[in-house]
């Protein structure tokens, strides 16, 4: 690939060079009809490249893509977001069609005529209003799955867990039994106390520290997220879940999972993407093989390993989670020794 | 005036000058130079995007201390993201694409001798170039230049313990664009000062060319948001240097608790995007007014809906200042404002859509002249509507929770306002070089230019929006920590081919360019018979642009093809010609367009 590369390098600055020596021979610079039907060809060419472009990468590149999301509030965010995507590929393809074979079709020419025709109120009441009505159904269901998604305010039942971040790592923190976070602030980081946690505080006791998420499958999660830094962003794509981490305040967002890894690995479009990966690394030379697994990336620039802060997230069926949680030592026991 | 008998010296006419013409040129020029410098930059970063573990001779020779074997260091690699997009956005396409053409236009298309203060001009220029110095010196500061990103957030930006850019590199880049700023209200000022008061008899506001509508609405909106970003930067310089917190709060950093109490970033994000934003249109409106002028010229007709146009541009403008949350949607703002800016949000598509269309229907049924200028143009349509529907896709804020910050977003961006405002700030200068330098750019080499261009625009960034609908966050030095981006290190190398490929294209555009200053066709008066005063004037610039009176309007600008009986195409031109100047007074019986 490399090699390509660099005959490609050299092939553009061959033609540079041709093109620039030509100049000096070279004098007429306004179109004349000759231009305009060569160059009105070529938009047409352009245009064959265009959709073969669009449309290959639409086939092609569909396996790279995120898989179906694994939580249920995401669910909308598909659907909305394959409304969309059909909708504004139809006004592509249309507009594109109109605005290069127009310049194909009305290359000029000294025998041709331009039609003048400066306005028309019809067409551009057309154009104004039918936006404005698509406008509204995306608008509406945009808003109405914001606030599906947003909004915390009625989850009695939810697991709280605070995210915890910082250069270049991710920490989190189970509330315990009595689902409350106890107090935190970087003026308590002390130690093995590393998020700050105001051991005095009596909700603390039986919080969790742990360096790895694990989550039952169809519990919705109430994350609150801090960062004792600068900002990073917990992006958890496979949910359709992401929220800034702010020194200073509490952030907050929500989601059910809805499969857990094993089953996510069973997914059809994960098996194809697996599968695809892992003879990639093979051919690059990898030892390992790749297997899904839930992730949490950074995605807000925080410095020089901003590249790679990353957390496994694992979703388990609940009593695998009782299971798991069990064994997580509270904070009281680890930092009050 | 007076002056424009005075004696003019090397200095005054060639550096200090106070013409709006030579004044334009020299916007020209630097924006070319830092344009060069920012392309650069993407090219080492693209390298290293497609093959991080390559060594390479180049970055080796360009980046010095910041690279290991060839290698560019994570540090370098943010630098350099950050820096490329400040001046592309503000040095390219604000200083260079506005400052070019508001100062050569205005005076020009409007009928009037010079800018109304053509001193101010001047010091706007002078501060322009002050500016651009102190950020290319940033770029050799021991530490490196700023990293935090264009948007340089906080507490990032503020803290030389979370990056070596944050250090002396910060200072400057803040420095640099506190007088950028300056440069840029007063050049705006200026503009607006001269469009309400020396446009020339007969010049009404409804006849102004759009050229003239777009730099006219595009300098209010400069003066309505660039001082809330001097702002912000000051309150950043005094959270730096003299412990402030308005943005800073609550930070432990290399094993220590600084004393920050109260501060919030979110603060920055509002008070930077209320800038941020207008600014995308800042860089945009004028190459959607220099398209509609160049796409109605060529097309030999009349632009379609001249008030359809003139109210989306005002529409984009006003919608622009109330759409700033768009970008901080997961910033932890209230929800409730998200659904606000949403709304506000994709009610741009609408006047977006109108001008559109609108420039659809001028192409129709056209006799369209395929100069380069016209073909800049017609790539601006093209590139606008692939990058503005996604818009669609990243203003609703359900769906941006997942693609924020994604490459999703940085193909977005850099079609509809990257690419769409260089295709602009092209067709403009194809077109107006002759107003500029009394000769004509090369057309074959014009030609090149744009195909390979365009080509390579579309090869770059229509692959990306899958890189980004995979999740792959942007800003990652590499990405092979995640094997699950493995199978886009293909892409990345398509991308990066292409994207080398179009900046060494740009070659034939620099050639073409300094070359024909000196060796290009001679330019007649009117060479691609345009509707407009400035192709009134003679190709020898002169102080004062006229040489006796100046000219009267009678007409709007856009009387291409104009018939004798108005509702039927085969019949004879009016004038007897496809165009009609502005000085042009109606004949007798004459309809008024």
């Amino acid at each position: 690939m490399l090699a390509l590369f660099y005959i490609f390098i050299g092939v553009a600055i061959g033609v540079s060079f041709w093109q620039i020596t030509r100049i000096l021979n070279l004098r007429e610079s306004v179109a004349n009809d000759n231009d305009n039907s060569k160059q009105g060809k070529y938009a047409l060419l352009f245009m064959a490249f265009l959709y073969a472009m669009m449309i290959y990468c639409l086939i092609a590149l569909n396996v790279i893509m995120l898989p179906e999301s694994a939580s249920i509030e995401g669910e909308h965010d598909d659907n909305l977001f394959n409304i969309t995507f059909w909708l504004i590929g139809i006004v592509q393809f249309g507009m594109q069609f109109l605005i290069f074979y127009f310049t194909f079709k009305y290359r000029g020419n000294k025998h041709n005529k331009a039609k003048f025709y400066a306005d028309s109120h019809k067409l551009e009441a057309i154009w104004t209003i039918t936006p404005a009505v698509v406008l509204v159904v995306l608008i509406g269901y945009g808003l109405w799955q914001w606030n599906n998604v947003m909004d915390l305010s009625d989850e009695k039942d939810a697991i709280v867990i605070e995210v915890y971040s910082q250069q270049f790592r991710w920490d989190a923190r189970y509330a315990g039994e009595d689902n409350m976070l106890g107090y935190g602030n970087v003026n308590f980081i002390k130690g093995i106390n590393t998020m700050g946690v105001d051991m005095s505080d009596k909700n603390s006791q039986d919080d969790k520290q742990v360096t790895e998420l694990y989550l039952p499958k169809g519990r919705k999660i109430h994350f609150k997220f801090r960062s004792q830094d600068v900002l990073h962003s917990a992006y958890m794509p496979h949910f359709r879940a992401q929220m800034n981490c702010v020194p200073g305040m509490v952030t907050e967002f929500g989601f059910t999972p809805k499969y857990t890894t094993e089953e996510m690995r069973m997914q059809s479009e994960v098996v194809d993407k697996t599968r695809e990966i892992n003879k990639i690394r093979k051919a690059k030379g990898e030892e390992e093989t790749y297997e899904f697994d839930y992730l949490l990336l950074c995605n807000k620039i925080c410095g020089a390993s901003h590249y790679n802060m990353q957390m496994k997230i694992t979703v388990v069926e609940q009593e695998e989670y009782d299971k798991w949680i069990a064994q997580q030592p509270t904070l009281s026991t680890v930092i009050n020794q | 005036m007076s002056e424009h008998h005075h004696k003019e010296t090397f200095v005054t006419k060639y550096i200090f000058s106070q013409d709006h013409k030579m004044i334009s040129k020299q916007f020209l020029v630097t924006g070319i130079f830092m344009g060069v410098i920012a392309l650069f930059m993407s090219m080492l970063f693209r390298l290293q995007l497609a093959w991080p573990d390559k060594s390479f001779t180049i970055i080796e020779a360009f980046l010095g201390p910041h690279q290991t074997d060839g290698i560019m260091n994570p540090d370098i690699y943010l630098a350099l993201v950050t820096i490329h997009g400040t001046i592309m956005v503000f040095f390219v396409l604000t200083a260079g694409l506005s400052g070019t053409f508001s100062n050569l236009l205005i005076p020009l298309q409007l009928g009037a001798r010079d800018m109304a203060s053509g001193f101010l001009n001047m010091v706007s220029y002078w501060l322009f170039f002050l500016s651009s110095i102190i950020m290319v010196i940033s770029l050799f500061v021991e530490a490196g230049p700023a990293s935090a990103g264009w948007t340089i957030y906080p507490p990032l930006s503020a803290l030389p313990q979370a990056i070596p850019g944050s250090g002396t590199g910060m200072t400057l880049w803040l420095v640099s664009m506190a007088i950028f700023i300056a440069s840029s209200l007063i050049g705006a000022l200026n503009y607006i000062v001269t469009v309400l008061n020396l446009r020339t008899k007969g010049m009404k506001m409804t006849r102004m060319p759009l050229t003239i509508w777009a730099f006219f609405v595009t300098a209010m909106i400069g003066v309505v948001s660039f001082p809330v970003l001097l702002s912000a930067a000051l309150l950043l310089i005094f959270d730096r240097s003299f412990g402030t917190s308005f943005y800073l709060s609550d930070i432990f950093i290399s094993g220590e608790v600084l004393h920050y109490q109260g501060g919030s970033p979110v603060l920055f994000e509002h008070l930077f995007w209320f800038l941020g934003h207008p600014e995308v249109y800042i860089v945009l409106l004028p190459a959607l007014g220099i398209t509609s002028e160049i796409i109605s010229t060529n097309a030999r007709k009349p632009i379609f809906g001249y008030r359809a146009m003139v109210m989306s541009i005002i529409a984009i403008a006003f919608l622009s200042t109330i759409v700033w949350g768009h970008h901080m949607f997961i910033s932890g703002m209230n929800p409730f404002l998200g659904s606000v800016f949403t709304f506000t949000t994709l009610l741009i598509a609408i006047p977006s859509a109108v001008k559109a269309f609108n420039y659809v229907t001028t192409l129709w049924k056209g006799n369209l002249q395929l100069n380069p200028a016209m073909l800049f143009s017609i790539g601006l349509v093209s590139t606008f509507v692939t990058g503005g529907l996604t818009g669609l896709v990243l203003g609703d804020s359900a769906l941006d929770i997942n693609i924020h910050d994604t490459y999703f977003v940085v193909a977005h961006f850099h079609l509809v306002m990257g690419v769409s405002a260089i295709f602009g700030m092209y067709a403009g200068i194809y077109h107006w070089f002759p107003k500029m330098y009394g000769r004509l750019m090369n057309k074959t080499l014009g030609y090149w230019h744009f195909w390979i261009t365009i080509v390579c625009a579309y090869g770059v960034f229509w692959p990306m929006h899958f890189i980004g609908l995979a999740g792959l966050p942007r800003r990652y030095y590499t990405n092979t920590n995640f094997p699950m981006f493995d199978d886009i290190a293909d892409i990345n190398v398509v991308i990066t081919i292409f994207a080398i490929v179009g900046g060494i294209a740009q070659i034939i555009f620099l050639a073409n360019f300094f070359i024909s200053i000196y060796r290009g066709e001679k330019s007649s008066q009117n060479p691609w018979n345009s509707n407009t005063l400035e192709w009134t004037t003679p190709v020898e610039h002169i102080h004062g642009n006229w040489p006796g009176k100046l000219p009267e309007v009678h007409r709007w600008p856009y009387d291409y093809s104009k018939r004798i009986n108005p509702n039927d195409d085969e019949s004879d031109y009016l004038h007897g010609k496809d165009f009609v100047l502005q000085t042009t007074p109606l004949l007798e019986g004459e309809e008024p367009s």
